[in-house]
């Protein structure tokens, strides 16, 4: 049975890799979003099948004003959960930039983020933050839909 | 799209409302009427399902046909108001007004079958639809368009938005109507 929320087999094929090569270093961004969350249990359910090694960074997204604190408790709940142990990272000031500067400075392999709201229409609509990371980033981005 | 500031002070209008007929620029007959759900659905999917997928926007209309009827059934529930561009008994254009956050505020989209695209039928489909809207007790509506979509902005323009949002992704676009 697939895990809870591993959803298409988009997220499958972002997330696996063969068996005999050596896990990717994800950093996952979480500002508090909606779709920050199911980012969140996208990628942990994920890095529950593979070799991956998972960061959370939990950022201060000026869209949402989601106390980092509540933040940093649902992470724990659904690391919990899934029976997967991640660092968890407070990132203070510009989110997209500290957060890319980290991915960059630390080595990470991909950086994994919320990949937007829609609208009542159900038009796709880009974050802020996200915008600023696929404009900018040299490690590559996985938006998880 | 959040708060009253968002909004013109000038409210536009009045606008139309549907039935109207009209000879686009083509010369072909165009009537933009209310969406009837028992006649027009399977028209409508029709025409999603002859959408050219270049033509997309933000991810609507969405294509497969499943995917397409639960939008649909999304977009044309209860407190929408929709209209279609008929001619010749096919549908060729729709737009939608979808309720939003406060009260009496809706989304707007519209879109027009590729055949049918540049022929002055999407100025009388929105025009209508902010018509039957108003009818329908709508006073505000705002839209979100790809920023390089130079002739849907400028379609948008003429008929009274003005741009509330350039600090987005997507260029954001709102209107006020008449009491």
């Amino acid at each position: 049975m697939a895990p809870p929320g591993a959803g298409d087999g988009v997220a499958r094929t972002f997330f696996t890799r063969p068996p005999d090569e050596p896990g990717m270093k994800l950093l996952l961004g979480i500002g508090g979003s909606d779709d920050s969350i199911r980012a969140l249990e996208r990628a942990v359910a994920r890095v529950a099948e593979t070799d991956d090694d998972l960061t959370v960074a939990i950022l201060r997204n000026p869209a949402t004003e989601v106390d980092p604190e509540a933040i940093e408790e649902r992470v724990r709940s659904v690391l919990e959960d899934a029976d997967v142990s991640a660092p968890i990272r407070h990132l203070e000031g510009d989110p997209g930039s500290q957060l890319v500067d980290l991915a960059e400075s630390e080595g990470f392999d991909r950086i994994v983020l919320g990949g937007g709201e829609t609208s009542p229409m159900g038009k796709i609509k880009l974050g802020g933050i996200a915008e600023f990371v696929l404009l900018n980033s040299h490690v590559s981005v996985t938006l998880v839909r | 799209m959040s708060g009253e500031s968002d909004y013109p002070d000038e409210s536009a209008g009045p606008f139309p409302e549907p039935p109207t007929t009209f000879a686009d620029c083509e010369g072909r007959s165009i009537t933009v009427r209310r969406y009837d759900e028992t006649a027009d659905r399977d028209a409508l999917e029709a025409m999603y399902a002859a959408f050219d997928p270049a033509d997309r926007a933000q991810g609507i209309p969405p294509t497969g046909e499943k995917r397409i009827a639960d939008w649909l059934d999304a977009i044309t529930g209860p407190e929408t108001v929709n209209v279609v561009a008929v001619h010749d008994d096919e549908v060729v254009g729709h737009a939608t007004l979808v309720p939003d956050e406060p009260v009496a505020t809706a989304e707007l989209a519209i879109f027009v079958l590729q055949a049918y695209q540049g022929a002055g039928i999407g100025t009388t489909l929105v025009e209508t639809l902010l018509g039957a809207g108003r009818a329908a007790g709508i006073e505000r509506v705002w839209l979100s368009v790809e920023r390089w979509n130079d002739p849907a902005i400028s379609l948008y323009e003429k008929v009274g938005f003005v741009t509330s949002d350039t600090e987005s992704f997507e260029h954001e676009m709102a209107i006020r109507l008449d009491g």
